[in-house]
């Protein structure tokens, strides 16, 4: 069936574009559900003394090598918008892809660290810091994911020149997913 | 750009089943909602008649074990707000009006609107399935708290409990995708010349009760997620043994359940005062105070949450401070319902099917509402708390937000939606069968609840308190009028499947309405509009004395009467 | 549009390279800032800083700079309501006692949580085990 994108799509009253105006919507939901989850992980860990013991088994230098990683690939997805923005499609193709790969080697690493932590017997059920750890990590692992899979359908778009508005907004909302990161890495990682 | 749409002929599964248009996913949501309705209808009537003849063999159903029983209650509460109250005010009535009451020719993501069904029906077959696994559905209560919703062995349900869990959080998900469209719809795909105040009343509603689900149910997804290890796995979160604590999800829950009351009371409140307007020939009285009391009752709505858990074991202090908020959360919503009143005063008003819903919903729900503050009061409810009067309070809050609210709605806009008319006759003896008996089912649970019963009990006859002739009799009747309630129903389907096809043909705007929806032809066509509208002025412009005719379709070039009065 | 002009500016690449850069220092201090030990610095280095990054990428990659103003409000009222959150939790989670109930959650000890490798006890990267 060939859809057809209506008129609606194209307005827009408040002079912001509808797909900026969404994505922006989009993170405040996504806001309030980190946001949850890590408020009641810190009422936990402000209550637990013992909390701070479990996180010096965190591995901070594969966390911030993620930090790291996650910080370049995002300037790799603005670096994409801008070239969109110039009508210079190919490079704005090849920087998405560049953001795609940082988003995988930050799950390789997560990986590497999820192996080792299970193998030395912090699993989930070792206490509730470590099924808070598993599950806001892997949530926020599941957004990367998410924009991966994204960004490879857009960068499919950029290459014959459609839709470059995209662009913009799975960059938004990669950026996003690099501030969860942000929070994450001192949350999880560094306060012990 | 409506010839493009002509010249396509669409098999049937393109053009009910795959659609992107936002007229057939409202239907989709509307009949869905309805058919869940139809699965809690049927479980309140089977519990009912347990507590009434307790231990009986339930015609259509059999004997009623505790298991079930409890099962039954559970889905009951769920349906009715998660599978029915919310697809049906927002989802169906959102998509159906949002971008025809705009001039607007869809959703701005009609395939992300499409997604949103998709995920919801998903959602309803998860559910439904619940029902049918080993040892049945929940049982745990619609609220779920932990320990008994987080672990099996108290809740005898090891997989029924984790399929609710999944069942809801992708409704969740379901209605941010729907929310996100409608919040941008409306933000941005309006209609040259729709201002902010230039936007039907029910519009905002929608659109406030999508911003308020969005914010309020986050903390609940994340917390659904960890009540599904805790099920699933076995972590800790809700458990106090491990360092985890169970009020934290009544926290989350009500955090977010609270907001919720209105995510499904605004719309409600939106069509009301749609329909007040159009039959009261009046212009809506306070438009502005309207918004801005919504608005107050919003932010408000975020601090209250911890009246439901009084006697949970919350700090004491804060008992106090949720009881203050909790009585100033009633003062915006007192201040609507007079409002809405000033609307009606020495209108000339005609009391067809829609108006009577609309003034019905008004009465019933001022029920609810006062009740609502004796269960504010953190002292009262120490005695009121799990008791039928926190039953029969909600019920007058929910019955009329739902199923008023929905035959309110329905009525109105039938002519829109199928393009004939309802039957006002048996439009009227319907709503005389649903309103009467519905006062009849509660009144009475006000009486027992008063008395001393408590909820979570499928049959009194171990409980000599409770297990007397008088409240056995109030039962009864609470029973009885539900079977009536039920039965008038058949009145409605009968009506609106009778009118749907042989219902006199209605014309374009047969209420004499101002709003964009009634320009367009009864059933609009998909792109809703041939020429695509520019708006002068306000939706409310009845019986201006400038003009001949009593209303002044907003699309009607010619001055703003907003404007040129100052 | 006065907007045009700096909306151009910000959007040369250079200057998204030199955000960046700034940022990595930030992260390198983030890292540094608790090998030290000294608490009251991990918690400004780690959080302090952790807001600024944030900040930073809001402000200057995310554009929220040049945005309308109402979205910064969207996002900062979605921020204050975690806020209300976590106020109106704090008092009933983060209670360890009551007036009749006690909890059976006994805190491990330090040594208890770390049994499983002789290896893991020698991490450098540890910092005091500060009681609460
Ligand atoms: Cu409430």
């Amino acid at each position: 069936m060939a859809f057809q994108v209506p008129v609606a799509t194209s307005r827009s009253s408040t002079g912001i574009p509808t797909s900026r105006l969404a994505v922006w919507w989009v993170l405040a939901s996504e806001i309030v559900i980190f946001g949850g989850l890590l408020m009641s992980y810190l009422l936990f860990r402000l209550l637990h003394t013992s909390w701070g013991y479990e996180a010096a088994h965190t591995n901070p230098y594969a966390g911030g090598f993620n930090t790291f990683v996650l910080l370049t690939s995002s300037l790799f997805v603005v670096l994409a918008h801008q070239a969109a923005e110039v009508g210079d499609t190919k490079r704005s193709f090849r920087y998405i892809w560049y953001t795609i790969a940082g988003g995988g080697v930050f799950m390789l690493v997560k990986a590497y660290e999820y192996t080792s932590e299970i193998m030395h017997g912090y699993t989930m059920l070792k206490s509730v810091f470590w099924s808070f750890y598993y599950t806001a990590t892997g949530l926020h692992g599941f957004h990367v994911l998410c924009g991966m899979v994204i960004m490879g359908i857009i960068a499919q778009d950029v290459k014959k020149g459609k839709n470059l508005h995209r662009v913009e907004a799975i960059g938004i909302y990669w950026h996003f997913v690099d501030v969860v990161w942000i929070f994450l890495f001192p949350l999880l990682y560094i306060a012990k | 750009m409506s010839e493009a749409h002509t010249h396509h002929e669409m098999s049937f599964w393109e053009k009910y089943v795959f659609s992107t248009d936002h007229k057939i996913i409202g239907f989709q949501y509307m009949f869905t909602g309805l058919f869940m309705a139809l699965i809690g209808g049927f479980f309140v009537y089977v519990f009912r008649m347990q507590l009434a003849f307790p231990g009986i063999d339930v015609p259509g159903f059999g004997h009623v074990s505790e298991l079930a029983y409890n099962s039954l209650v559970t889905n009951h509460g769920t349906i009715m707000i998660f599978w029915f109250a919310m697809p049906v005010l927002i989802a169906a009535f959102g998509n159906f009006l949002i971008p025809l009451m705009i001039g607007a020719d869809d959703m701005v993501f009609p395939r992300i609107n499409r997604l949103s069904y998709q995920i919801f029906l998903l959602s309803a077959l998860v559910l439904i399935a619940s029902f049918f696994v080993p040892n049945g559905g929940f049982g745990g209560s619609w609220t779920a708290y932990p320990p008994l919703s987080a672990e099996a062995q108290y809740n005898a349900t090891p997989l029924g409990a984790p399929m609710w869990v999944i069942a809801v959080g992708l409704e969740f998900v379901a209605f941010l995708l729907g929310g996100i469209n409608f919040i941008t719809t409306l933000m941005n795909a309006r209609a040259p010349g729709m201002k902010m105040y230039d936007i039907p009343i029910v519009l905002w509603m929608i659109v406030i009760a999508s911003i308020l689900f969005m914010c309020s149910v986050g903390p609940l997804l994340a917390g659904a997620i960890m009540l599904l290890f805790d099920q699933l796995i076995g972590t800790g979160f809700y458990n106090p043994a491990h360092g985890g604590d169970p009020l934290l999800w009544q926290h989350l829950f009500w955090f977010f359940g609270h907001p919720e009351v209105y995510v499904v009371l605004l719309p409600a409140m939106g069509i009301v005062a749609e329909i007040m307007a159009v039959f009261a020939r009046k212009k809506l009285f306070g438009y502005k105070t309207i918004l801005y009391s919504v608005f107050a009752t919003g932010i408000l709505s975020f601090v209250v949450w911890a009246h439901h858990q009084f006697i949970a074991g919350i700090d004491p202090r804060m008992a106090n401070l949720f009881t203050v908020t909790t009585l100033i959360i009633s003062v915006p919503i007192a201040e609507l319902c007079f409002v809405y009143i000033a609307t009606l005063y020495g209108a000339s008003i005609t009391f067809s099917t829609p108006m009577l819903w609309a003034l019905a919903f008004m009465a019933e729900f001022l029920i609810g509402g006062v009740t609502g503050i004796f269960l504010g009061a953190s002292g009262l409810d120490v005695y009121y708390h799990d008791t039928y009067f926190v039953v029969a309070h909600f019920h007058y809050t929910f019955v009329p937000i739902a199923i008023i609210g929905f035959y309110a709605g329905i009525t109105y806009w039938f002519p829109k939606m199928f393009g004939r008319m309802l039957n006002e006759y048996w439009g009227k003896v319907h709503f005389w069968g649903t309103i009467i008996p519905f006062n009849f089912i509660f009144i009475p649970l006000f009486i027992l609840g008063a008395a001393g019963q408590h909820r979570r009990i499928s049959g009194y006859v171990h409980f000599p308190d409770l297990y007397t002739q008088d409240l056995q009799n109030l039962r009864i009747i609470a029973t009885v009028s539900l079977i009536a309630m039920l039965a008038f129903q058949v009145v409605f389907i009968v009506n609106m499947v009778y009118s749907w096809f042989r219902g006199k043909k209605a014309e374009i705007n047969p209420w004499k309405a101002n709003t964009l929806e009634w320009t367009v032809p009864s059933p609009p066509p998909h792109g809703n509009f041939a020429e695509f509208p520019t708006v002068y002025r306000g939706p409310y412009e009845y019986s201006h004395p400038d003009r001949e005719v009593d209303y002044w379709p907003q699309n009607e070039p010619g001055p703003d009467p907003a404007k040129s009065r100052k | 549009m006065s907007e045009a002009a700096e909306h151009h500016d910000d959007h040369s690449p250079g200057r998204y390279v030199k955000i960046w850069v700034i940022l990595l220092v930030l992260l390198a201090v983030s890292i540094i800032g608790p090998t030290l030990g000294i608490k009251w610095l991990t918690l400004i280095t780690a959080f302090g800083i952790a807001l600024v990054k944030a900040g930073m990428v809001c402000a200057y990659f995310m554009h929220l700079n040049i945005e309308l103003k109402y979205i910064w409000y969207l996002l900062l009222a979605t921020l204050l309501l975690l806020l209300v959150l976590f106020t109106g939790f704090a008092p009933d989670v983060m209670k360890p006692s009551g007036q009749r109930w006690v909890s059976t959650y006994v805190e491990p000890t330090e040594e208890e949580i770390a049994v499983h490798h002789p290896e893991e006890g020698n991490e450098g990267d540890r910092i005091e085990a500060a009681p609460h």
